[in-house]
């Protein structure tokens, strides 16, 4: 089982000290996070993709080369790449490129945003947010495996005899996530490929995703790519750590009260009890963390949201320490012990 | 069975917008020729969980399952006190954070209260505007309650019996409604892919 962070990259002033950080603290402290998440032994390192402040990743795989020159190990991806308002001959080029600089460490994930204005200004109709993720997608997926495409489709101008350069690392496509919080068609979509499926349940109660999990699943063995149970599936997960959960509370408490998304809202309180999100000890995480497999079966990656809502860098390394140290060794070796040899542990490319 | 789905945004506890709710479901019960089930919503009991789903789109606390309860009901009847000349607020942000459709083809009675008689046509002005927006079935009789209906002969009475036979004659005449599921039936790839071809 693979375990990483994704980042939104948001620009947000630390609450505690009304100190705003500039678009180039905030890029350097994503890398940084980068570059600890691998030091710390985390197996993956995923950034947003946005189009509008108070957001700074705009260039997901400009960042990823850079981090990819100064690590060895980690895989770089995206949570998420836009596959509604990115060109998808651009998508193809730009990750066969890092795939290359990156020796093959490099895996995608695929959403459509939610951020209305983005759509127009790239040209789109939100309202055609599900046929451009099918209909884009399924000329990635061409572009990767056939060396020359004739295309027509209804969102992009017709290709004849187009080659997508440079050709993905060894013949074979990056592997590639799709992303939904309620849609039932990219879980379809995700099964017919034989695609990873990432359910970010961090905002929503667990039934939502259960659901929605359980039916990628079922398509994926319906589609004939394994059993349900071998389907590749990914989570999300938050969470602020210090050794005492009280301290943990009380330093979280206030960036939480107002974070940008669910800030003024539930109480830190409501919203530990009923979404992934755990704030206390790193015991809480672990147990936290273990029960989502009881909730959506065994699956293969797990990607903790940890710098946001302004904290600063020194606090969010000071989180990967803890992962690193008092967490991952205990959830690598709990979820390693309870998959069936059948499951994989981690998406194949 | 039938369902029906009661929403009540009154504030105090025994608000005369809960117990029009209440009379309202009463006299539907009483017309239909079958039993049916009523399910009673007190949005007062849920209201910061109404402000937290407006800020978040989490459906915190019991807020989950009375969405999911109005969305399944075959009929829903919707009471709100009336406040500067419209619906309450917390009436308002409740029908805001119900999945897009829920209410499309949904029957429903509507009823209000207020202070004086001459909020009436709240109902008229607000209420069924909204809900044709929403593409709910909405029956000809809305009850207005003033405080004064509450007693002597306004014939309250009469017209919330009216309005309840009104909704058990639409429900009569139809089977409870499929509903429809999401994840169970899933366009197959072929067709969501098929249907950009053409």
């Amino acid at each position: 089982m693979q375990f990483g962070l994704f980042t939104v990259g948001d620009v947000t002033t630390d609450p505690t000290t009304g100190r705003t950080p500039s678009e180039a603290e905030r890029i350097k402290s994503m890398v940084a996070i980068a570059f600890k998440a691998e030091e710390v032994g985390l197996d993956v390192f995923a950034t947003g993709e946005h189009h509008n402040p108070p957001f700074v990743p705009s260039s997901p795989t400009t960042m990823l080369g850079y981090i990819a020159a100064r690590t060895e190990k980690l895989i770089l991806s995206t949570a998420t790449t836009l596959i509604t308002t990115n060109d998808p001959v651009k998508i193809a080029e730009d990750f066969a490129m890092l795939q290359h600089l990156a020796d093959g460490r490099v895996d995608l994930m695929l959403g459509r945003g939610n951020t209305g204005p983005v759509y127009p200004w790239f040209g789109k109709d939100i309202r055609d947010g599900i046929d451009l993720a099918i209909e884009n997608y399924h000329l990635l997926h061409r572009l990767w495996r056939e060396d020359v495409v004739d295309w027509e489709g209804r969102f992009r101008t017709p290709l004849h005899s187009f080659t997508s350069t440079p050709r993905p690392l060894d013949g074979k496509p990056p592997f590639v996530w799709h992303g939904s919080i309620r849609s039932p068609e990219i879980a379809e979509q995700a099964a017919h490929y034989g695609d990873g499926f990432f359910a970010n349940n961090i905002f929503w109660p667990k039934e939502h995703f259960q659901r929605l999990i359980e039916l990628y699943r079922q398509r994926f063995e319906h589609y004939g790519h394994g059993s349900a149970d071998q389907a590749i599936v990914g989570l999300g997960g938050h969470v602020f750590m210090r050794k005492n959960s009280q301290d943990a509370v009380r330093e979280f408490r206030p960036y939480f009260d107002k974070a940008p998304v669910y800030g003024h809202g539930p109480s830190l309180e409501e919203f530990t009890e009923q979404t992934p999100l755990t704030v206390g000890s790193p015991q809480e995480v672990i147990d936290k963390t273990l029960t989502f497999r009881e909730y959506f079966g065994d699956y293969q990656r797990q990607l903790f949201l940890l710098d946001h809502a302004g904290l600063p860098l020194k606090t969010v390394l000071e989180q990967l320490d803890i992962l690193g140290e008092e967490v991952l060794p205990v959830l690598r070796r709990e979820f390693a012990a309870l998959r069936p040899a059948h499951v994989p542990a981690g998406p194949v490319r | 069975m039938t369902t029906i789905a009661v929403v009540s945004a009154g504030l105090s506890e025994r608000s005369s917008t809960r117990l029009l709710a209440g009379k309202l479901a009463s006299a539907v019960q009483d017309s239909l020729p079958h039993k049916a089930s009523v399910e009673m919503v007190d949005l007062r009991e849920h209201a910061h969980d109404v402000i937290n789903a407006l800020l978040t789109g989490v459906p915190t606390g019991a807020l989950g399952g009375l969405v999911r309860t109005v969305a399944d009901a075959d009929a829903l009847i919707a009471v709100t006190p009336v406040f500067n000349a419209s619906y309450s607020g917390l009436f308002k942000s409740f029908f805001d954070i119900l999945e897009t459709d829920s209410l499309a083809g949904k029957h429903v009675l509507m009823g209000a209260t207020g202070g004086t008689e001459r909020h009436s046509l709240v109902l008229e002005h607000a209420l069924r505007p909204m809900f044709a927006y929403l593409r709910a079935v909405v029956v000809p009789t809305a009850v207005y309650a003033a405080t004064s209906d509450w007693g002597g002969a306004s014939g309250l009475e009469k017209r919330i019996a009216l309005a309840g036979k009104e909704l058990a004659d639409l429900l009569a005449h139809r089977a409870p409604s499929a509903k429809p599921d999401r994840y169970a039936n899933v366009t197959p790839f072929a067709e969501l892919l098929g249907g950009l071809r053409k």
